[in-house]
């Protein structure tokens, strides 16, 4: 498992300064790209690019097209005909999904060891890993924490191994926890929902949708740390793997 | 004697449709309507009217809202004159609407050519007026009058090509006889220009190219055959001073807009100021804030007239204040073009001060590339096209301002291909959008909206209202020391003009990116703001 780590640790950083075709892209492009990728993109095509027929960003294959030109005019105009639709966004920001798919083969290999078991893992979420005392999948769980019933959908093999190790690596804007402390001297940690310049909304440890006046909160900062322990001793390498087959199988709520 | 009667009315109704240039140039004494874009030729974007006030404007109570049938940004300022509210519907519909009500009177529809394709928002930002006659600039480069009366166009002329990337976006600026636009269009390789046309015809009078030809002066700042497609747009209104009779117009940003390479030289007139003679379009004077840009920097902010005072002289001077795109803020006197200060007003780093000239001083490390440089302000600006407002009341220019602020600038290959974008390459922002569709996660620490408050005579920021995103909303200010604006949130607001406090706000629920204005019937002031696809109007409760 070190090993693979190993090897992921590098590809990413060979995805960094990627080149192809005269085209270098920097880490800020990508990262961005990588961000549009997963808001407008990765429904569809999935987090490794792979899930329409025809269609591997991770292994280059782009039926539609050869030049990074080519893909910024399939992102501008969409296909007619199929379900790939036109993104309204400005040519500098389809530039860095580009930038993004062009990265995604040198960051491959992110397989998950033989044997990793989805069915083991449901069980490992459900029980000793105690992911549902603050997660939910699948309609079980607590509202605390991001729902993860499409992560699979969402997240890299490596990613969902560098969060379960190290949680506070990366944390998503939208998944911060805030502590807010009321008129009264409440005190109440909650995630983040939205926020404008008059007023925030979270989700609290009570599973409450709650909104505030900034007025009248005495304090609102963000938790720099990450609720969620690290699961390197938590659990073995067997069943993070396990956990993590479990977790790329959720792809969507089942529709009722 | 009942004849007489029937006559003496109808006569004074056709005097009361008239708007001869005297009521426009003497604008501020009927502070009931508002006459041009920026309310008057100053563009202080300040009223005269008394009626809503910091202690009582808490009272303001919605009374009308007109839904435009459009998605697109709604940027228009409309014009209030005699009773009849003048306004768009994007692209480029004309509403005729009562101001009291909202019900409209009358709508005039255009359909832009298929060719047209304006960079940043198929949509308009207002009209003018002149007589009998509503002016309408469009997305596909035509300039349109209109019979006040009835909508129905009397001229339409065609201002450029649309299929080689002109367009008109903003108010046309009406000064004499004349009607005054110019031509959007800097991403796509054009040569701009500033015209005037003859209200009563639709004759083209004079033409200023904002580019100079050759072997004209300032032609020798830009290499090769690089000023045939050097942009130098024009897409937000100019101002008027009718005493020096020169028309003030701020420039687009020279194409390509990301890479300098093939126009070497300071690329005139672009990314400057240009003070025209109103009757012939000749240049007087022009001041350039940002010489060879590679950052995307217009300066169509529209220029802000006032009389001030600045320290260390006697005499009361005759100044433009000009919050710019490339994040500084500037007085400039507005007789000569001599500058006179210059100061950031938000986060910059593609200079480091200004020679005895004025000439801003570039930091070497300020040019595009390949590789991404970052430069604060980002390719938005420090602010961009919005609105900023000057009270003589408390002496401050505001200005809507996006602090700490940056993007990369990558350099790209630019092949100019008639009618199509000439970039050159293009900014990445080091933060993503601060909001992504309804959802704001912002950070601690990442850009935000601001409207400050500026001492024009130090350039000393005042005070601070900061929102938890950026903003295009333009500000208003009256003579009873309130501020009106808004932002990307969807708030309208009302500050104290003096300090910033916030006195009063509503959730509009859609993008603020116009300007506030204000107007008067029947001794009840009201306020209007567009916001979303709708325009809001506001009054005292009754």
């Amino acid at each position: 498992m070190r090993k693979i780590i190993l090897a992921l640790i590098m590809a990413s950083s060979l995805a960094a300064q990627h080149e192809l075709g005269g085209t270098t892209y920097t880490k800020t492009d990508i990262d961005i790209g990588n961000r549009l990728y997963i808001a407008n993109c990765i429904y569809c095509h999935g987090p490794d690019g792979d899930q329409i027929a025809g269609v591997d960003f991770t292994h280059a294959k782009f039926p539609r097209s050869r030049s990074d030109d080519d893909i910024v005019k399939i992102l501008r105009n969409g296909i007619p005909g199929t379900g790939m639709p036109a993104q309204t966004m400005p040519e500098p920001q389809l530039r860095t999904i580009v930038a993004y798919l062009r990265s995604l083969p040198a960051a491959a290999g992110q397989v998950l060891p033989a044997g990793a078991d989805a069915s083991r893992g449901k069980i490992l979420f459900l029980s000793k890993g105690q992911c549902i005392n603050c997660h939910r999948a699948q309609g079980v769980g607590s509202y605390f924490g991001p729902d993860l019933s499409d992560i699979g959908m969402l997240r890299r093999v490596v990613e969902l191994d560098q969060s379960l190790s190290d949680p506070n690596a990366v944390i998503m804007p939208e998944n911060r926890m805030f502590r807010a402390v009321t008129a009264d001297g409440t005190t109440l940690t909650g995630r983040i929902l939205n926020q404008d310049t008059f007023t925030v909304q979270l989700i609290d440890s009570k599973e409450r949708l709650l909104s505030f006046q900034r007025s009248e909160l005495k304090q609102f900062s963000p938790i720099d740390r990450s609720p969620m322990p690290s699961y390197k001793d938590k659990l073995t390498a067997a069943e993070r793997a396990d956990l993590i087959a479990y977790l790329m199988s959720l792809k969507g709520i089942s529709q009722p | 004697m009942k004849k007489l009667l029937i006559f003496a009315f109808a006569t004074a109704a056709a005097a009361s449709a008239q708007v001869g240039f005297d009521r426009i140039v003497q604008a501020e004494k009927e502070p009931q309507n508002w006459l041009t874009y920026s309310g008057n030729f100053n563009s202080q974007r300040y009223s005269k009217l008394t009626q809503i006030t910091p202690d009582n404007v808490k009272n303001l109570e919605l009374q009308w809202v007109y839904q435009a049938h459009s998605v697109e940004k709604y940027e228009a300022t409309p014009l209030v004159v005699d009773g009849v509210m003048y306004t768009i519907q994007n692209p480029d519909d004309v509403v005729a609407l009562d101001p009291v009500t909202g019900r409209i009177f009358w709508t005039f529809s255009w359909t832009p050519s298929p060719d047209s394709r304006p960079c940043c928002g198929r949509l308009s930002r207002g009209v003018a007026i002149l007589g009998d006659k509503v002016f309408l600039g469009t997305i596909d480069a035509h300039l349109i009058a209109l019979d006040a009366r009835n909508g129905k166009p009397v001229w339409n002329v065609e201002v450029d090509k649309a299929a080689d990337g002109y367009a008109v976006t903003h108010a046309p600026l009406v000064i004499k006889d004349k009607v005054i636009v110019g031509v959007a269009g800097g991403e796509y390789g054009i040569r701009g220009h500033i015209d005037a046309y003859d209200a009563a015809t639709g004759k083209r009078v004079w033409r200023f190219y904002t580019i100079p030809g050759a072997g004209e002066k300032g032609n020798e700042t830009w290499a090769g055959d690089s000023w045939k497609t050097g942009g130098a747009s024009v897409w937000v209104t100019g101002s008027y001073d009718p005493d020096l009779n020169l028309t003030y117009w701020g420039i687009g940003n020279p194409g390509p807009d990301w890479n300098g390479d093939h126009r070497a030289g300071d690329n005139l007139y672009s990314d400057s100021v240009v003070a025209l003679d109103a009757d012939t379009g000749v240049l007087k004077w022009h001041y350039q804030f940002s010489p060879h840009d590679e950052f995307d920097y217009d300066s169509v902010q529209v220029p802000v007239l006032a009389d001030i005072q600045m320290p260390g002289t006697s005499r009361v001077r005759k100044v433009m204040l000009w919050g710019n795109r490339n994040g500084l803020f500037y007085v400039i006197d507005r007789t000569t073009g001599q500058f006179l200060l210059g100061k950031p007003f938000v986060k910059v780093t593609w200079m480091n001060g200004f020679d005895e000239r004025g000439r801003p001083m570039k930091v070497p490390q300020a040019q595009s590339n390949r590789e991404g440089t970052l430069i604060y302000p980002g390719n938005q600006g420090g602010t961009n096209w919005y609105n900023p407002s000057f009270s003589p009341a408390t002496g401050l220019f505001y200005i809507p301002a996006w602090e700490d602020y940056s993007s990369f600038f990558v350099k790209q290959d630019a092949e100019y291909v008639k009618g199509q974008t000439f970039g050159g390459g293009g900014p990445r922002n080091v933060t993503p959008p601060v909001v992504a569709g309804n959802f704001n996660y912002r950070k601690d620490g990442e850009q935000y909206g601001v409207i400050r408050a500026i001492d024009p005579k130090t350039g000393e920021k005042k005070w601070d209202f900061p929102m938890s995103d950026v903003t295009d909303a333009g500000i208003m200010t009256t003579a009873t020391n309130l501020l009106f604006s808004g932002g990307r949130e969807g708030y309208f607001f009302a500050l104290d003009a003096r300090n910033g406090k916030l006195l009063w706000k509503a959730a509009l629920g859609g993008r603020v990116s116009s300007g506030p204005m204000t107007y008067s019937i029947n001794g009840r002031q009201y306020v209007a703001v567009c916001a979303g696809s709708a325009l809001f109007v506001y009054a005292l409760r009754q």
